[in-house]
């Protein structure tokens, strides 16, 4: 993998910290996206050319990538290209405001870079046009070849400005590539960036592995592999490729979860019949277990502050999801409606939880409160599960599969995210059919 | 508390009642209830010796006709005494992944108890669960359902 994840903030330039007058509200389904006009970041001339970069068209690509994520989020209106009123390298040093205003443009980002010795130097800025005054600007420098990463940091720190909260695309997802016919599948874990890019493998696909999960504090992964045709919870830096067996099992463990300070595994076990809920120290590897019921304790998740784990249980008859101190204690379950729930997922911000509900042959994608209360189903379809959230808190990615014909014909899995607010419903891009994503902390943190 | 006792006793007479209405509606073809009752995709350990049992929906109990399948296999086990045997526990595609593979490894487990009361040693007998990831039948209707609710008995030596 790319090593030099590092960028160098070499300069920020907060000029003028004016009120912002321009401000998105996310909260609600946003049906009116703001205008916004992303013009190319001008190359500067005295750019030299770099292996495996076309210096010549990064300015357009930059724009390009800033272009497709804002209008990924559903809260912003992209303008296009072709009706804008001043050259890039103009722009930048200070816009007309009015020309701008006049193509309906509420905000504009202007940038410029230079590619020399090696190095790709960045700088943009974020304009108000209505207050006609700058709202942020940022320099930066890093290796040329890190361009995408650039354009994704750059729509963080725009994204941060104008909503108030933090951005999420440079971010990565972890997933299951998927191909073959239904009951032959081939399945290897897979990585892309948040927007698809830059997909790679991380297994051939020798064995079965599922339900990859991201550590939130570093690059590790956990997932699940039949490896030797046992069936066992796995550690992955993806960084170094090295994996290893998590504890000792004397059976089939699964449903692995970093815990949020990234040194502890939960996860399930399973024996003669009975899954319970277990966690392991990464660094003492004491194991622990947790639940222990007759009943299918499983898909456990851990509460930001460490505190609390929400699992699925069916010790009440069918699946339904339970809360309970992260030593075992107070299990209380939370979910009382009609239907089936499972996979608790519980947001990065602490007051939501996300599932999977089924009812009636159907399956949902929803959002509640972590006391089971304010339950809001976001999305319905044949078949879709294993919520993820972004780590802003604001978007869930999830996969859905299609119902398949007599001889597995039209089956496909996806990819799909969707706004808490139940709004903006997109398919990411991947190379193959996809499921089990798990969505990555912000790199640059 | 013996309220309580009762209300549940109740409970469980009133769901059987339930139940048994429901099995004689719905038997229909080769489901009985929902547990698949057919020969299509049965394979054998040996002639007359099946090598798959079916399940309900959400489910790990057996039925009659599956104890009658396993009572064979602990035969055919019994008279091949060298032979072991790893039992496979499947589920349909229509629940939660991770659900689905400890309910997998539960139908598993409760065809080898099954296997073990009638003498057959625990030893001879692994389990792994595949969960909804290796369906018999890739359909999308509730006969390939309940073909893939089931645990299969395979031999590994």
């Amino acid at each position: 993998m790319n090593k030099i994840f590092y960028i160098f903030l070499f300069n920020i330039l907060f000029i003028s910290k004016s009120l912002a007058l321009i401000e998105i509200d996310i909260t609600r389904g946003n049906l009116d996206p703001l205008p916004i006009a992303i013009s190319p970041l001008h190359v500067d001339i005295k750019s030299e050319n770099f292996d495996g970069v076309k210096v010549k068209n990064l300015g357009e690509n930059i724009s390009k990538i800033i272009e497709d994520n804002f209008r990924s989020t559903g809260l912003f209106n992209p303008l296009k290209k072709d009706a804008f009123v001043q050259k890039p390298d103009i722009a930048h040093l200070k816009p007309r405001f009015e020309d701008w205003r006049l193509i309906k443009a509420q905000a504009l980002v202007t940038g410029k870079l230079l590619v020399k010795d090696e190095k790709l130097k960045v700088e943009f800025r974020l304009w108000d046009l209505a207050a006609a005054k700058e709202m942020t600007a940022l320099a930066f420098t890093t290796t040329p070849s890190n361009w995408r990463r650039v354009a994704h940091i750059i729509s963080d720190k725009i994204y941060e400005r104008l909503t108030g909260e933090e951005g999420y695309f440079d971010t990565r997802i972890i997933y299951v590539a998927e191909s073959g016919p239904k009951n032959q599948r081939i399945k290897k874990l897979a990585i892309m960036d948040q927007d698809g890019a830059n997909t790679k493998y991380l297994t051939l696909g020798n064995e079965l592995v599922l339900t990859p999960r991201f550590n939130p504090t570093n690059q590790m992964v956990t997932y699940m592999s039949y490896f030797r045709n046992m069936p066992r919870v796995y550690l992955l830096d993806i960084e170094t490729g090295t994996q290893e067996v998590v504890g000792n099992f004397p059976g089939m463990t699964f449903a692995p979860r970093f815990s949020p300070n990234g040194k502890k595994i939960v996860m399930s076990f399973a024996k003669d019949g009975n899954s319970d809920i277990y966690t392991m120290d990464l660094d003492t590897r004491v194991v622990e277990r947790i639940t222990d019921h007759s009943s299918i304790d499983t898909s456990p998740s851990f509460s930001p502050d460490g505190k609390f784990i929400a699992f699925n249980s069916d010790r009440s008859g069918l699946q339904q999801i339970y809360v309970m101190r992260s030593d075992g204690s107070g299990v209380k379950r939370i979910t009382f409606g009609n239907g089936i729930y499972g996979t608790p997922v519980w947001s990065p911000r602490g007051d939501l939880i996300a599932f999977t509900k089924m009812r009636k042959g159907r399956f949902y994608i929803g959002v509640m409160r972590t006391d089971g209360s304010g339950e809001r189903l976001l999305t319905e379809n044949y078949y879709q599960e294993a919520p993820s959230w972004s780590p802003n808190g604001r978007v869930l990615v999830f996969y859905r599969e299609t119902k398949a014909g007599s001889q597995g014909e039209g089956f496909s899995a996806k990819l799909w995210s969707i706004d808490i607010t139940g709004y903006n419903e997109r398919r990411l891009k991947t190379e193959s059919d996809a499921s089990d994503p798990s969505w990555s902390s912000l790199l640059s943190k | 508390m013996f309220n309580k006792n009762l209300k549940n006793i109740l409970l469980v007479i009133f769901a059987t009642l339930i139940l048994s209405a429901c099995s004689t509606a719905k038997k229909s073809g080769n489901i009985d209830g929902d547990v698949y009752t057919g020969k299509e995709t049965v394979k054998y350990l040996a002639s007359g010796v099946p090598d798959r049992v079916f399940f309900a929906t959400n489910k790990s109990s057996l039925t009659t006709a599956s104890r009658a399948t396993l009572r064979k296999q602990a035969n055919f086990l019994r008279k091949n005494k060298n032979l072991n045997v790893t039992i496979e526990g499947h589920a349909d595609e229509r629940g939660t992944r991770e659900y689905n593979l400890a309910l997998g490894e539960r139908r598993a487990n409760a065809a080898r108890d099954y296997l073990m009361t009638y003498g057959i040693s625990g030893k001879r007998i692994s389990v792994i669960s595949y969960g909804k990831e290796k369906p018999v039948n890739p359909a999308s209707t509730p006969l390939a359902w309940s073909q893939n609710r089931r645990s299969v008995t395979v031999k590994v030596n």
